[in-house]
């Protein structure tokens, strides 16, 4: 799956179940069929607009890097 | 449809009250609202409750009879209602409908959260229950990060600055030292505000309200009957509650709330009036972003200036346009379940001329505006002096 960053925010305060894991960015994506998708992104953070693809998915939680 | 009045307010201070469990805070506001309106517990025909989520934060369930029975509010339908921030709007929407459908005369509406005695983790998690815990919450969204996200994206397409959202939080802030049931009465200054510990980018903890405890109470009547029980009646000129998607992802443009504007256009029809009438307003600045989209989406500036307005002190207390006398969420506190009745009963204290060190020149007709969520739930209600 491929998709433009819609818009982003990294995470210092997560709720308790991701303590382990902030901070991490989040981002909502603008997929090619035009649907959205809230994710996690792996490796180089990433800014509104920039290019990006589904890495994997982790405990159901979809990654994206970018392209 | 019967014109209604609200004719007695209560509130508890709001803060984190490590001694004070949940029905002790909703029964203090309850009877101090019927004090005000001089109305004995056992003349209420129903008790309408905003809570957003007591089983989860303190284990108690069944709340209203819980606490309608501790008030003497008893043998009447007592009724939790439930909408993420906006569950006591809610309340008060609904409360306001029966009123004016001829069901009942005198119907008391409470709002009540207990939330510090959780740790912020765990606060963080049940509050994300706000959202989409199918989608955006097991990717790891919190509260703050939705509204980072609504922020990054109002930045991008409005040019918002950072500090036009810290100035939310500094005029909130000197607002709510001056309120002596407020959370946190203190002022703060531009630099701290822009230099908070960071909470989710680019929103810092001076972007954030309060976690806290609290309760508030109003008292509503059929308009005909009000002079019974007070001198200064508040009439309820226009209402509405609307929704939208839950999941932020699911929303066309999240600059917006779509839900705000739709319950305000509803509210100001049924009041006859426009956004520019509105002289002061309480809004539901749960984050500084949301203060902005706010006074966009309600039409007292064109969209994507809502930056600007604050930034230039329009909207502070003795602005052309004051909002959040009270000190907002940001500074009065945010126990989520009380939050809707409190801006009720923060504007009819302005209506009534009662506000004291906050009171506002203009005071004829108020808003306050309630939102739910990332805007999936909002109330909207226009109230007028008598």
């Amino acid at each position: 799956m491929k998709g433009v960053v819609y818009t982003e925010t990294v995470v210092f305060a997560p709720p308790e179940q991701f303590a382990a894991d902030a901070p991490y960015q989040l981002v909502i994506v603008t997929l090619e069929n035009g649907k959205r998708l809230t994710a996690r992104v792996l490796g180089d953070r990433v800014a509104i607009g920039d290019a990006v693809e589904s890495a994997e998915t982790r405990n159901h939680i979809p990654f994206f890097h970018k392209i | 449809m019967r014109a209604v009045a609200v004719i007695g307010i209560g509130k508890t201070a709001f803060g984190a009250f490590a001694d004070r469990d949940l029905r002790s805070l909703a029964v203090e506001a309850g009877l101090a609202c019927l004090a005000d309106a001089h109305v004995s517990p056992s003349k209420v025909e129903a008790f309408y409750l905003g809570n957003f989520a007591g089983p989860s934060f303190v284990g108690q369930n069944h709340l209203a009879p819980y606490i309608a029975g501790a008030m003497g509010v008893e043998h009447v339908p007592c009724t939790r209602f439930e909408a993420a921030c906006a569950s006591s709007g809610s309340a008060f929407f609904h409360a306001v409908s029966s009123v004016a459908a001829g069901m009942y005369d005198l119907v008391l509406v409470g709002g009540v959260e207990k939330m510090t005695s959780q740790s912020t983790p765990k606060v963080t998690e049940i509050l994300a229950g706000a959202g989409d815990m199918c989608g955006e919450g097991r990717a790891g969204a919190t509260f703050p990060a939705l509204f980072a996200m609504i922020a990054r994206r109002h930045m991008y397409q409005y040019g918002t600055t950072r500090e036009q959202l810290a100035a939310v939080a500094v005029k909130n802030h000197a607002n709510g030292a001056k309120n002596p049931q407020a959370h946190m009465r203190k002022v703060i200054t531009m630099e701290q505000a822009l230099n908070g510990k960071p909470i989710s980018e680019p929103l810092t903890v001076y972007d954030c309200s309060l976690i806290s405890d609290g309760a508030a109470a109003v008292l509503i009547c059929p308009l005909e009957r009000a002079s019974e029980f007070t001198s200064k009646p508040v009439v309820v000129k226009g209402i509405a509650q609307t929704s939208d998607h839950v999941a932020l992802d699911e929303k066309d443009d999240i600059t917006t709330f779509r839900a705000v504007k739709e319950a305000a256009q509803k509210a100001y029809k049924m009041a006859g009036v426009t956004a520019s009438d509105i002289q002061l307003a309480e809004l539901h600045d749960c984050f500084t972003i949301a203060e902005i989209v706010a006074t966009e989406d309600l039409g007292f500036v064109e969209k994507g200036s809502g930056g600007p307005y604050v930034l230039e002190g329009k909207t502070c207390l003795h602005g052309e346009r004051p909002i959040n006398t009270s000190g907002g969420l940001k500074s009065k506190g945010h126990p989520v379940g009380a939050t809707g009745v409190a801006q009720i009963c923060d504007v009819v204290l302005q209506l009534r001329g009662d506000a004291g060190e906050r009171q506002v020149a203009r005071h004829d007709l108020g808003l306050a505006q309630n939102l739910g969520g990332s805007g999936a739930t909002a109330v909207v209600t226009v109230l007028g002096a008598a």
